[in-house]
């Protein structure tokens, strides 16, 4: 379980996140909305030690892991899917994996089951990443991330720009993930994939979350989201 | 002398310039390639490299060859150790800004060379080649020392090739390279591979450095014509681009053979200069370089 409490973080002197407290537990999706600029990629990188906290606590089961140097955080076993994949592009598709399988020293059995979730992917393995098409690249994006056999995933906006059938084969692999007791935060913007796969919607507004609610309880039509997501 | 053999006689003397300028362009590449950051204290790194193998000599007892063999290893290793110390006490700290690593490392420079002087001195000082051998070929004589600079450069030109190629090491640096915040993100300690780099990059220069001294002597201003060159060939190249340096140093050391020795050294430097105008004229990123945003 991956836990926030009270976490402000910013860009020198502008402060994006203030107070922001959330919950991802184990074997469950937590979606997370918001207005574009609303704080939810700085919320993922603050994760990550990209973007420092100047308060609060982020617990790893009972680990804190804020003011860890930022490669010392996939370490503990969070992977890390950035908005706009950011793959090493000039790298080949083998290469890209390698370096996921290197953080937290996974062997090839992990390779292979990865692998296996995206066979597309093992025909490529010598081509250079950035010549795979968009959902090809996620597809290496969300594979990279998953070879550190993460406890925690996050997911920052992978159904950008994709076409249907690749975006329900990205729903079907978070949704399969959960069953091994991964927690996940999804960064979403469409409310039909955030209906669809999350358990818990948090939204936020201003950088904090400001309300959090079971999926269960939400339908398209809800005021939630026109209100805190403008849709 | 005939044309022909006065010919190969040049080129084999560019061939020595560039093999030693391949060495020591390829770390001033590998440093600016992935770090961004333009070291102006490598033709310093260079000089220590030459300097170190002095003091090895004088050291090391026993035939000259066994002294060298220390040096050619030996050397390096300090000189690494001292550009890794330096990337983390200076450059770390400057976040790798462009402009201030650039400004520090003129710093940096400054201090390598009062070194030298204050401990070494302000002469020139020969150090001996590790064999004498003489080469007969049909019109002259060569220095077999010279064509196993030129191996010797090869060879550890291959090294590196093979370890950014086909390591681990080298596939982190690589990454690095690529994009630093996603390297983190996937376990890369950035500042191991920085201080890496950098030692790595100074010790290609001090390799060049210890296999050019029983040639040139060793002296503490002596790093400055290989720290223009590097630059040019840098630039003709292609920041960045090792097989870019590669080609450039070969073009610019054995223009440099044959124009130096047909001509006069100065004009040879004339024509490098005006090649790299050229370049950055009409191909700013050099001959092999892409782009970079
Ligand atoms: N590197 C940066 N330096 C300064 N400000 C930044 C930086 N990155 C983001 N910001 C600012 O922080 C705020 C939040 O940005 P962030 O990327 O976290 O928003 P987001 O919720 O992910 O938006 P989107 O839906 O567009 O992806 C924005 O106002 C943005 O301009
Ligand atoms: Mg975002």
């Amino acid at each position: 379980m991956l836990t926030l409490t009270g976490i402000d973080a910013g860009y020198g002197e502008v402060q994006v996140l203030r107070g922001l407290s959330l919950e991802a537990r184990t074997g469950e999706v937590l979606c997370v909305m918001g207005r574009n600029g609303a704080g939810k990629s700085t919320m993922l990188k603050t994760i990550m030690g990209q973007v420092r906290a100047t308060s609060g606590a982020i617990l790893l089961d009972d680990t804190r892991i804020d003011g860890l140097p930022a490669h010392e955080v996939p370490r503990h076993g969070i992977g890390y899917v950035p908005q706009g994949r950011r793959l090493f592009g000039d790298l080949t598709v083998a290469e890209n994996i390698e370096i996921g399988l290197m953080t937290r020293s996974k062997g090839a059995r992990v390779r292979d089951s990865v692998l296996d979730l995206f066979p597309r992917l093992r025909e490529r393995m010598g081509q250079v990443s950035c010549t795979l098409s968009g959902g090809e690249q996620q597809m290496l994006a969300i594979a990279r991330a998953l070879c550190l056999e993460p406890k925690v995933l996050l997911l920052d906006e992978p159904t950008e720009g994709l076409q249907p059938s690749m975006i329900a084969l990205i729903r079907d692999t978070v949704v399969a993930l959960k069953k091994t007791g991964v927690a996940t935060i999804l960064v979403e913007q469409r409310v039909d994939a955030a209906l669809s796969v999350g358990d818990r919607i948090s939204f936020m507004v201003g950088g904090a979350v400001v309300e959090t609610m079971p999926a269960k309880g939400l339908s398209a039509a809800s005021a939630h989201f026109a209100t805190y997501v403008g849709v | 002398m005939e044309f022909g053999p006065f010919l190969l006689l040049a080129l084999m003397e560019g061939l020595v310039t560039a093999a030693v300028l391949a060495l020591t362009a390829s770390g001033l590449s590998l440093v600016f390639g992935i770090m961004r950051v333009v070291n102006v204290a490598h033709g310093a790194f260079f000089m220590l490299g030459a300097v170190l193998a002095w003091f090895t000599a004088q050291w090391v007892p026993g035939p000259p060859a066994v002294a060298f063999a220390v040096a050619l290893i030996v050397c390096p290793l300090i000189v690494g150790a001292i550009a890794a110390l330096a990337d983390t006490a200076i450059l770390k700290r400057l976040n790798y800004e462009p402009e201030a690593t650039i400004v520090a490392t003129i710093g940096l420079l400054y201090i390598l060379e009062q070194a030298a002087l204050s401990l070494f001195g302000p002469d020139a000082r020969p150090v001996p080649a590790p064999f004498n051998i003489r080469l007969q070929l049909p019109w002259f004589g060569y220095s077999g020392y010279k064509l196993a600079v030129v191996a010797a450069a090869i060879i550890v030109l291959l090294g590196v090739w093979l370890i950014l190629k086909h390591t681990r090491a080298g596939l982190v640096m690589r990454a690095t390279q690529i994009d630093r915040d996603t390297a983190r993100a996937f376990g890369i300690n950035v500042d191991r591979v920085y201080a890496g780099v950098f030692a790595m990059g100074a010790g290609l220069a001090a390799i060049a450095a210890v296999l050019i001294v029983p040639i040139q002597q060793a002296h503490y201003l002596m790093g400055g014509d290989p720290l223009l060159l590097s630059f040019i060939v840098v630039i003709i190249g292609g920041l960045g681009s090792l097989r870019g340096t590669l080609v450039a140093a070969l073009l610019i050391g054995l223009s440099d053979g044959v124009i130096s020795t047909f001509f006069a050294p100065t004009l040879a430097k004339i024509i490098a200069t005006l090649v790299v105008a050229l370049v950055l004229v009409f191909r700013p990123q050099g001959l092999f370089g892409t782009r970079t945003t």
